[in-house]
């Protein structure tokens, strides 16, 4: 058992990613962060607009339009991945609506036959052009995040500056762009989520906005996709804003609280991923989900504990005044 | 109240009881169908050679091998496949019945920890530790999900997500600590991610076999409770049936059928075949029972298929293939399905417009004839565009449609219209039918004599035979329509027989005008 799970050592947990490694333990933290923030402040929306699903349903089948990209334009460069990104989601979208507005199969198993099968294509694209496309399977299960420091780094100004690996600049651009579209966009946004009929009497369609969210969903989606795999994308996607939501219910705070969720999760589950050696995407989601957890227990307002105590106190309360009642009556 | 309620269960349990025997005669179908699968199991199982071993062979020697049931390692691994869709289509049936396809999802998500617990247990792939784990997970995860929903504002689906993606990024990293194990056998367990059908062992089937049985012998028993809960569960709790004791059957059926349909299937897609298969049985037909057989067959098929295809692929994984095998029946179940199916019913409503237009034009030339008082045989085009308020062309137009369809004849190209006999037939019928309609309104539903004319336009497509037997019998046998314009009678109408739409009318013979 001391095999499987490693004595925790502080200075190989703590200490040396960030003396001896501080490069990579660099870049592999900020790249979880970005993806983690960027997910969550779109994952926010999904959540409010009830269609966590159909983010999973997007996350799968981001797969084969990859796949496809790979076989057309032989390497994966940013254009190429982010049209077959596009045209992947927004097919998604419009299947499962097709499939649930044109025949009595309702939402759920709609979402459950197209993405399988997307995914299923994706899979087997993958398998048969093995040779043409440079996706592996395990890439596509849980990422490979750790060999984000060994990307070719990008460079500015002719290689006078040096950004950093490329997934990482491509991942920290679309995060800005999403910061700034939902800037820009707040108040569409916000009226769209939780009253599409007023947003239609005040005049934006909230048509656009539900396809502009799924694109940029998808955008999202991709360039977090080499680096943490299909289904872990599913809980960067949801598990941020889910905590930050059971904190407030103002959705400004909501936004703050999930990037910082954001970084705390991927800051605790890479020094997770270190101790236990195992793959670090996944270590950074399960340190979100214990955040979750913790949240779910403590939170002030819709915390279990406070639940409880609150329930307690409702009982006691119904007790004395019953006893109240008995002592007027006599 | 109450006499309600009793005339409602009265009607639940005739057509519970109904569907009930209906069940058990097809049950004895799929029992049989379980013997000859055993008996394909039996055999020499000894030398199991596995899919994987081959060399590049032609596909169509590959074909041949694999249908040919020579081979004991694909016979093992045929019956694998028809034991999961088996079990997976069952059981998917009740899922989608009860909209319940991402709880399937996330429960087959949610296994995967338990998976690397179970192989941990002994360092090996023992099919009953890792069982065991993976439905202890799986249903944990279920339960997790009703717990947020119920304590926090956030919703079913960020549940189901939010479980689906944490449990299986907590499998993630067992599973890849595993990996990095020096010791154990750890050759299994990378396949149950994508599934691999041909590292089906013997212990894997013998699973396979108890779990359908019993799944197979709860849907048969408890057939009438089942049915109840997919669509009336508050009722079935007032009626004191055990709610929800099958609910948790249910879900435990579910989570066995995931489980041991994992290893052929994979985690990521295995909750696809419980959905795909049911709901392409779903677009079939309204009755359980035979969704239930339905969705069984579909599942045995694809599952088959998927198989065949990744055996073709030289040692691809069967997971992906089974799922476009099941895409593809539901396409076509999607496209065409007699009642449900999307081009079935435009193509209905495509015929019905057709058949609306030509029936306009039938009685727009009859209108022509009536108004001289049918002197002549032919009418002209030009008469009918004026009649219709529409263009010659479009006239022209319709004209060609009825000459395809044999209802007429043209001249001087175009110019001139004649009825066949059959033609006439439809004309008459089709003003007999406005007019009676007509006549019904004012007479019975005291319409106003001048607002039943766009009624009748609508109505008189689509009243059947039977309807205007009983009009004529409620209007007495009338002769003149609300306007004063003589009904065109059966005689009419006969007058041309055309031996179909005779012999069609023959129960009208008796009546005189």
């Amino acid at each position: 058992m001391n095999d499987f799970i490693p004595a925790f050592d502080w200075t190989r947990v703590v200490i040396d990613p960030w003396a001896a490694q501080f490069e990579s333990s660099f870049w592999i933290v900020l790249m979880g962060f970005l993806a983690t923030a960027a997910c969550g402040l779109i994952g926010n929306y999904l959540i409010l607009r009830r269609m966590a699903l159909v983010g999973d349903a997007i996350s799968h089948s981001v797969l084969p339009g990859l796949a496809v990209a790979f076989l057309f334009s032989g390497s994966l460069q940013i254009g190429a991945m982010f049209a077959g990104a596009i045209v992947a989601g927004v097919l998604t979208t419009l299947l499962i609506e097709l499939i649930h507005t044109k025949s009595r199969v309702k939402t759920d198993a709609a979402i459950g036959i197209t993405f399988c099968s997307l995914f299923a294509i994706g899979v087997i694209l993958i398998n048969v052009f093995a040779g043409k496309i440079h996706l592996d399977t395990e890439c596509v299960l849980y990422g490979e995040i750790s060999y984000v420091p060994l990307e070719s780094s990008v460079k500015w100004l002719g290689g006078a500056i040096e950004l950093g690996p490329r997934p990482v600049v491509t991942m920290a651009l679309v995060f800005l762009a999403v910061i700034a579209l939902i800037v820009v966009f707040y108040k569409e946004l916000l009226v769209c989520s939780f009253d599409p009929t007023l947003a239609a009497s005040l005049g934006f369609s909230p048509k656009v906005f539900h396809y502009g969210l799924m694109v940029v969903l998808s955008v999202v989606v991709v360039s977090a996709f080499e680096s943490v795999g299909a289904i872990l994308v599913i809980a960067m996607l949801i598990l941020p804003g889910a905590t930050a939501q059971l904190l407030s219910p103002r959705l400004p705070v909501v936004m703050v609280l999930s990037v910082l969720a954001a970084a705390l999760s991927s800051l605790l589950g890479y020094h997770l991923g270190v101790w236990m050696r195992c793959s670090i995407a996944g270590a950074m989601v399960v340190a979100a989900a214990a955040l979750f957890l913790l949240v779910w227990i403590f939170s002030p307002e819709q915390g279990l504990l406070q639940r409880w105590r609150r329930a307690r106190r409702v009982d006691d309360g119904g007790e004395s005044r019953i006893e109240e009642n008995n002592g007027y009556s006599s | 109240m109450v006499c309600g309620v009793r005339e409602g269960e009265k009607i639940m349990h005739s057509s519970v009881i109904h569907s009930y025997t209906a069940w058990r005669n097809s049950s004895l179908a799929s029992i049989v169908l379980l013997a000859a699968l055993l008996w394909l199991a039996g055999g020499e199982v000894a030398q199991a050679a596995r899919i994987g071993d081959l060399g590049e062979v032609s596909a169509w020697q590959q074909a041949l091998r694999f249908f040919s049931f020579r081979d004991a390692g694909l016979r093992l691994v045929l019956v694998g496949c028809l034991l999961l869709g088996l079990n997976c289509g069952l059981l998917g049936g009740f899922v989608v019945v009860r909209r319940m396809a991402l709880v399937g999802d996330t429960l087959s998500h949610a296994v995967l920890p338990g998976i690397a617990l179970g192989f941990l247990w002994n360092m090996d792939k023992d099919p009953v530790a890792i069982m065991v784990g993976a439905t202890v997970f799986g249903l944990f995860g279920v339960t997790v999900v009703g717990w947020i929903t119920r304590t926090t504002l956030l919703k079913q689906d960020a549940a189901l997500g939010l479980v689906l993606s944490s449990f299986y990024a907590l499998g993630i990293c067992l599973v890849t600590m595993i990996q990095r194990l020096p010791t154990g056998n750890k050759s299994g367990i990378d396949k149950f991610m994508f599934g691999q059908a041909a590292a089906l062992g013997e212990n894997d089937i013998i699973l396979m076999l108890i779990t359908t049985v019993v799944t197979l012998v709860v849907v048969v028993v408890c057939y009438r409770g089942l049915l109840v809960l997919s669509f009336d569960r508050e009722f079935g709790q007032t009626t004191g049936l055990p709610m929800h004791a099958l609910h948790h059957v249910v879900m435990l059926l579910t989570a066995f059928a995931i489980v041991v349909a994992m290893q052929a299937v994979g985690v990521v897609l295995v909750s696809s075949m419980l959905i795909i298969p049911a709901a392409s049985a779903y677009l079939l037909t309204d009755r359980l029972h035979r969704l239930l057989i339905y969705a069984a067959v579909i599942g045995m098929g694809t599952a088959v298929l998927g198989a065949f295809f990744s055996f073709l692929g030289n040692n691809l994984p069967t997971g992906p293939f089974m799922v476009l095998a099941g895409t593809g029946v539901f396409v076509i179940c999607f496209l065409f399905s007699p009642r449900y199916g999307w081009w079935t019913r435009l193509w209905r409503l495509r015929s019905r417009r057709l058949r609306t237009e030509r029936e306009d034009t039938l009685k727009a030339m009859y209108r022509v004839l009536e108004n001289r008082e049918f002197h002549g045989e032919g009418v002209s085009a030009v008469d009918v565009a004026e009649y219709r308020k529409d263009t010659v062309e479009e006239i022209q137009r319709r004209v060609q449609n009825l000459v395809k369809t044999g209802l007429a004849t043209d001249s001087e190209e175009g110019q001139m219209i004649h009825f066949t006999p059959k033609g006439y037939q439809q004309a008459c019928m089709i003003v007999r039918n406005h007019r009676l309609w007509e006549l019904y309104l004012t007479n019975v539903a005291r319409y106003a004599a001048d607002h039943v004319h766009e009624d009748a336009e609508l109505v008189e497509h689509v009243l059947g035979e039977d309807t205007v037997r009983r009009l004529e019998r409620r209007l007495k046998f009338p002769n003149k329509d609300p306007h004063g314009k003589p009904i065109p009678s059966v005689r009419d109408m006969l007058g041309m027989t055309h031996e179909e739409e005779g012999a069609k009318m023959e129960g009208g013979y008796g009546y005189r005008p």
